[in-house]
């Protein structure tokens, strides 16, 4: 039975537009600060998951791709993936990784280091990305925000692609620090609120 | 009547990534409060798809017992 679908069930669409654009323009990868502060604005004041369950176009894309597209194995994860301390520990480590690249962008803000136009993929394999900066179009720190932020984005992505994969299409979903943190959130809100 | 079986969340396992409220074609499951999904058993038919596509394993179909499904006749 096929369900109606809504504007919002193409926001996959998105997610391989904004990789597309990093290929041509690094600094396109402010764009996905979007992804970032939108799920929490929605967990923060509304005390809902709407962004993971309606908006999130990167779990649409695992579902296009996973399920609709048939690739994706489709077998159960390892319980541990979804187990609470992995979550949060994964958010720990996601979020210790993205203040590294804040200081990242600060030590080049204040001329401590310079600008390298390089993004890391799996926080450890470095690949030139040169031909999509010109140097000085924009204040250095503006660029390395830019190479460091799409370095997370993918590789994420690619995380996302690899459990696709190997088992259910929204694996990813189930120890996404985005989601763990947004969920905690209304968890909290939801606590208080009865209290 | 209520059918033979239904979907039961494992609430404190949930993820709440809302996979299966996409997927339930009776529009049975919602995301509570962004904690957890619930099932409205009255609705929920038990076909299992939400259990197939959930990534955190924590759906599980259940046999509703005979007093049940005449309650909810």
């Amino acid at each position: 039975m096929n369900k109606k679908k809504h504007w919002y069930d193409y926001l996959w669409i998105w997610s391989i537009v904004y990789f597309s654009l990093g290929f041509f323009n690094i600094l396109f990868a402010w764009l996905g600060m979007i992804d970032f502060i939108v799920p929490l604005l929605f967990a923060i004041f509304a005390g809902n998951k709407n962004f993971c369950n309606k908006y999130c176009g990167r779990g649409q894309l695992f579902t296009v791709l996973g399920k609709n597209a048939k690739c994706s194995m489709g077998r159960p994860a390892p319980k541990w993936l979804s187990s609470k301390w992995f979550r949060y520990g994964f958010l720990v480590f996601f979020l210790s990784m993205f203040g590294n690249m804040v200081y990242q962008t600060y030590l080049v803000a204040g001329g401590a280091r310079s600008l390298r136009e390089v993004i890391k993929l799996f926080w450890t394999i470095k690949v030139p990305w040169g031909w999509t900066y010109t140097v000085g179009t924009v204040p250095d720190w503006v660029a390395q925000y830019s190479f460091g932020f799409y370095s997370l984005m993918l590789t994420s992505t690619l995380i996302g692609l690899i459990v696709m994969v190997l088992f259910k299409p929204r694996t990813w979903c189930s120890f996404c620090p985005m989601g763990t943190m947004t969920q905690g959130i209304c968890k909290l809100k939801t606590t208080c609120k009865s209290i | 009547m209520a059918g033979k079986r239904y979907a039961k969340v494992d609430e404190r396992r949930c993820v709440a990534c809302g996979a299966c409220v996409k997927e339930c074609p009776r529009d049975a499951i919602s995301v509570w409060n962004g904690c957890y999904a619930k099932v409205d058993a009255e609705t929920c038919v038990g076909c299992g798809l939400c259990a197939r596509i959930c990534p955190a394993e924590v759906i599980e179909v259940c046999v509703r017992d005979a007093e049940e499904r005449e309650i909810s006749r």
